[in-house]
């Protein structure tokens, strides 16, 4: 907490909000995760953290960092780019894994496959 | 003033994404199925890495942010292949 | 092969490099040669090429995402606190899209993954079918609505 004292009262407040919002989404995010009944609405629970929890904590760091260091700095903004881009891929990877195992089980809560046809196509095609 | 505010909302912060990560950690272990705990260990690294973060603007280093982004890209490769091994059985095909 | 097959890439491998290092008139030469080199063994990948042709639509779209997100979060945050009202229920929903350019599509799925409440399943290139689930939904017809209306529309004027 060493450079903390000269921070303005504006900029505090700032960071604080930001990092409260931002905690309290992901904290947010984790409680549906533990309390929602099945899988695909548990996969929706961290989408809470990646959106505006990542977001919040971002902008606070990048506030604190720009009024200590008195100039600009952006570089937070990379890992908030960075999860924006990478949790589509594996929600939509692990969703796709789950959806497979449970139509291999013969669950009836799920749908029947959409690409069920392409999948048999492929198969022909491959013998 | 400020650095009280600071102060305060630090440790919040902090205990709050400590808390998120026991849950995700919970779900991790006593998750029903295999999926659910692939999901717990991707929010365990997306909380981590939030926390990372935090204890950069507590300390006043950069030193963390680099740490952050480094789990991020481990949660993500990681996430990937579990994701892809629950689908196929294997990860090298 | 020119010198710059993909512009845009090579701008923000650049940009990206100015921020992770402070900028120098150093950094800002060795940051050009890597973006170079990157791009062209992007273009050995021979991915296809992005065609944007509405930058003037792609700045409403991110206003109308970033708009929807903080919606979203409100909305799954009060359902987690308070608990489901009645009539609403968790559901799988199958939506029609004539989106075909793959950036689009692309896009899409990180736009409907990344708001809350709403993930990507599964989709059907041949069809063209999305698979998606919605974590509230009392109205199946209104979500359909919003993802064609509100999102494919804008994305196929800006790539198609």
């Amino acid at each position: 907490m060493s450079h903390a004292a000269d921070l303005p009262l504006w900029a505090a407040i700032a960071v604080s909000a930001f990092l409260l919002l931002g905690s309290g989404l992901a904290l947010i995010g984790m409680i549906g995760f533990t309390r929602l009944p099945s899988f695909y609405q548990r996969l929706h629970a961290p989408t809470l953290g990646t959106s505006w929890g990542t977001g919040g904590v971002v902008m606070a760091s990048m506030i604190y960092f720009s009024v200590v260091g008195g100039r600009p700095v952006f570089h937070e903004l990379l890992v908030g780019i960075f999860v924006t881009v990478t949790t589509p891929v594996t929600l939509m990877l692990l969703a796709q894994a789950a959806l497979h195992r449970d139509r291999a089980e013969g669950d009836p809560t799920v749908p029947g496959s959409i690409a069920a046809d392409t999948e048999a196509a492929r198969d022909d095609a491959k013998t | 003033m400020s650095a009280t505010i600071l102060y305060w909302s630090l440790t919040c912060a902090q205990v709050m994404l400590s808390i998120a990560m026991a849950l995700a950690m919970l779900r991790m272990v006593f998750g029903p199925r295999a999926q659910d705990r692939v999901l717990g260990l991707d929010a365990l690294y997306l909380n981590s890495m939030l926390l990372l973060l935090v204890f950069g603007i507590g300390s006043g280093r950069t030193i963390y942010f680099e740490a952050a982004l480094i789990i991020g890209l481990l949660g993500f490769v990681s996430t990937v292949a579990l994701a892809k091994f629950l689908m196929r059985g294997e990860v090298i095909e | 092969m020119s010198v710059l097959p993909y512009p845009l890439l090579a701008l923000s491998l650049l940009l990206m490099w100015l921020i992770l290092n402070s900028f120098s008139v150093g950094h800002l030469l060795l940051g050009s040669a890597i973006a170079v080199f990157a791009s062209w063994s992007m273009a050995a990948l021979r991915p296809s090429k992005p065609r944007i042709r509405r930058w003037d639509l792609l700045a409403r779209l991110l206003v109308i995402v970033l708009y929807d997100i903080i919606q979203s979060n409100i909305a799954v945050v009060r359902l987690i606190l308070t608990g489901r009202r009645p009539g609403h229920h968790s559901a799988f929903l199958a939506v029609p899209l004539e989106l075909k350019d793959p950036t689009g599509l692309a896009l899409l799925a990180v736009i409907i993954t990344s708001t809350p409440g709403t993930a990507w399943i599964e989709y059907n290139s041949s069809e063209g079918t999305l698979l998606m689930h919605i974590l509230d939904v009392m109205d199946e017809t209104e979500w359909i609505d919003i993802v064609k209306n509100r999102y494919e529309r804008l994305l196929r004027e800006i790539f198609e």
